[in-house]
C-alpha cells in the first residue's frame, strides 16, 4: 500500500473517501429516480421536506434507523444478516478499481524536519495489473448475496427471486464478457489507465497498415465498438437487476423478490448495493467507450492543466485531477440518468423472453461482434507492403 | 500480494460499515412486540400456503451448467484478444487468427447445438 506513513495513510484515506463517495451517491440517485419518475410520469414527486424535496433524503435514512429489527421465525438467522453486507462489498470493490481521473504527482518536499519523496497518487483506491478482469469477477461475486438473502429468509417468494436473479445475472454475464473481448481487441490491455491513455488523442487508427488521423473526432471506443457499447449496456441493466430486467423483484408476481423479508437498513443495504452495480456500469461505460476523464479537443490532461501553470507543479497536479474528476462525474451521472430514464419508460420483460434475450439474440451478436472486430482489425493493422 | 491487500483492507471496512449500520438500527430500532403473525413469512398478508424447499425448474440448474461452460470458454478468449496486436505486428496475424478460428467454430457449434437441443426454452 505504500512504501512511507505518509503514502499508506494517503492511500488508506483515498480508499474511504470513494467508498463513502459512492455510498453518498445512492440517496442523491435515489433522489434523482424519484424526481425523474415524477417528471416522466407528470407527476410532482417528492418537493415538501427541504427545498426540491432534497432533505427527504435525511428523513428517508432517520426512518430506515427507526424501524424494527427482526428475523422471521423460519429464516436462518446467520444468513439472513449476512446477505445485506455481502451486497455491499462487490460493487464497493470493483468500483474501488476504475480509474476516476488523473493520477496526482506530489512533488519532495520537507515535513517535521524529514524529507518526503516524490509520490504518485493514482485516483481509484487501488491499482491492480488486471483490472478488468478483477472487476469482471468482483462485480459477478453480488450474485451470492441475492442467492443467500432468498435462502436465509426461507420465504417461497424470496428464493423464487433469488432464483431468477441468479439465473439472470449469470445468462448475462456472457454476453457481457464477449462484448469485452471487441475492446481486448481494440487496446489489447486489460489496465483501465492504458485504456483511457488510448483514447486521450485525436481519433487514429491503422487503415491497411497506414496511421490515418481525422483531427476534428475523439479517439473513443464507441467509434470503434458500438455493438459492443449497446451489448455490453443492456448486459448491465439485467446484471444489476434493473428494468426492464427486474424479474427478480417483479411485484405483480413475487411481492418484492430476494428482499421480501427485508426491512430497514437492511434492505437499504441491498438499495446501495444495486445502485453501486450502477455505478460501476456507467464508469465501466465511461472509461471503455467514452474516453474515461478526457474529452479531446477541450477537455485534455495537458490542455487542463495549462490553465493553472502559475501554480506548484503538486497543486497544479492536483486541481487538474479534480477538474477531470469532475469530468469523469458528468460522463458517468448522463449514463445513471439513461438508467432511471429506461426504467420509467420500458415495460417488464417476461423470464423466457428475458432468457432468449440473453442466450440467442445477446450472445451471438456478441460473438459477431468479436469475430468482425479481430477480422477487421487484422486487415487494418496488418503491413501488407512487406516491411 | 501487495497487490491485492488494499483490496482485503477494503472488504473488510466495507463488511465493517456494514455491521456498523445493522448495529445502529438494532440500537435506534423500534421495540415492539413479537408476535407469531408478526415472525410468519410475509405472503401479503393470507395463511402461509406451501413451504419453500417444493420442487424448483431444473432449468436452473441447466442454465447454471452451460454458463460455467461458456463462461470458460470466454475466457479463454481473454488473452488471446491481449496478445492479438503484439502477434500482428510480429506478422503473425495470420496464425492467431487460424488458431482462435478452430476455436470459434467449435464454440459456435455448441451455441447452435444448444439452442437446436431445446435446452433453452422456458414454457
Amino acid at each position: 500500500m505504500g512504501s512511507d506513513i505518509f503514502e499508506v495513510s494517503v492511500n488508506f484515506l483515498k480508499m474511504i473517501v470513494i467508498f463513502l463517495m459512492m455510498v453518498q451517491l445512492v440517496p442523491l440517485l435515489v433522489w434523482v429516480e424519484r424526481r425523474g419518475s415524477a417528471f416522466i410520469q407528470n407527476r410532482l414527486g417528492p418537493n415538501r421536506v427541504g427545498p426540491l424535496g432534497l432533505m427527504q433524503l435525511l428523513a428517508d435514512a432517520v426512518k430506515f434507523l427507526t424501524k424494527e429489527e427482526f428475523v422471521p421465525a423460519k429464516g436462518y438467522r446467520f444468513l439472513f444478516y449476512t446477505a445485506p453486507v455481502i451486497a455491499l462489498i462487490p460493487a464497493a470493490l470493483a468500483f474501488g478499481a476504475i480509474p476516476l481521473s488523473a493520477p496526482i504527482r506530489v512533488e519532495a518536499f520537507e515535513w517535521l524536519g524529514r524529507n518526503w519523496g516524490p509520490y504518485t497518487f493514482a485516483f481509484q483506491s487501488y491499482e491492480i495489473g488486471i483490472g478488468i478482469v478483477f472487476v469482471l469477477g468482483a462485480s459477478s461475486l453480488a450474485a451470492y448475496a441475492l442467492l443467500l438473502a432468498g435462502y436465509g429468509s426461507n420465504n417461497k417468494y424470496s428464493l423464487f427471486g433469488a432464483l431468477r436473479a441468479s439465473a439472470q445475472t449469470i445468462s448475462y454475464e456472457l454476453a457481457l464478457g464477449l462484448s469485452l473481448v471487441g475492446v481486448l481487441l481494440l487496446f489489447n490491455s486489460f489496465q483501465f489507465s492504458e485504456i483511457v491513455a488510448q483514447q486521450a488523442g485525436p481519433m487514429s487508427f491503422q487503415f491497411l497498415g497506414k496511421q490515418v488521423t481525422v483531427p476534428f473526432l475523439p479517439n473513443w471506443g464507441f467509434f470503434y465498438q458500438p455493438l459492443g457499447a449497446v451489448l455490453l449496456f443492456t448486459a448491465f441493466f439485467a446484471e444489476s437487476n434493473r428494468l426492464p430486467f427486474d424479474l427478480p423483484e417483479a411485484e405483480g408476481e413475487l411481492v418484492a423478490g430476494y428482499h421480501t423479508e427485508y426491512g430497514g437498513f437492511k434492505m437499504n443495504m441491498f438499495y446501495i448495493g444495486e445502485y453501486g452495480h450502477m455505478m460501476v456500469a456507467s464508469a465501466l461505460m465511461t472509461t471503455f467507450y467514452f474516453g474515461g476523464y478526457t474529452i479531446y479537443p477541450w477537455l485534455t490532461q495537458e490542455s487542463v492543466s495549462s490553465w493553472f501553470s502559475q501554480f506548484t507543479p503538486t497543486q497544479a497536479s492536483l486541481l487538474t485531477a479534480l477538474v477531470l474528476h469532475l469530468v469523469f462525474m458528468a460522463k458517468v451521472l448522463l449514463f445513471l440518468w439513461i438508467f432511471v430514464w429506461v426504467r420509467w419508460t420500458l415495460p417488464r420483460f417476461r423470464y423466457d423472453q428475458l432468457m432468449d434475450l440473453g442466450w440467442k439474440t445477446m450472445l451471438p451478436w456478441a460473438l459477431g461482434n468479436t469475430i468482425v472486430t479481430a477480422i477487421v482489425i487484422l486487415i487494418m493493422r496488418t503491413n501488407w507492403s512487406g516491411q | 500480494m501487495s497487490q491485492l491487500l488494499p483490496v482485503v483492507v477494503l472488504a473488510i471496512f466495507v463488511a465493517t460499515f456494514g455491521l456498523l449500520l445493522m448495529f445502529l438500527a438494532s440500537l435506534f430500532g423500534a421495540k415492539g412486540k413479537k408476535s407469531a403473525t408478526k415472525l410468519s413469512s410475509y405472503e401479503c398478508g393470507v395463511e402461509v400456503a406451501a413451504s419453500p424447499t417444493t420442487k424448483i425448474p431444473i432449468k436452473f440448474y441447466l442454465t447454471a451448467i452451460l454458463f460455467i461452460l461458456f463462461d470458460i470458454e470466454i475466457i479463454f478468449m481473454y488473452p488471446w484478444a491481449l496478445a492479438y496486436g503484439d502477434f500482428i505486428e510480429a506478422g503473425l496475424g495470420i496464425y492467431i487468427s487460424g488458431a482462435m478460428a478452430v476455436f470459434l467454430a467449435i464454440f459456435i457449434f455448441g451455441l447452435f447445438w444448444e439452442i437446436k437441443s431445446r435446452a433453452l426454452e422456458w414454457e
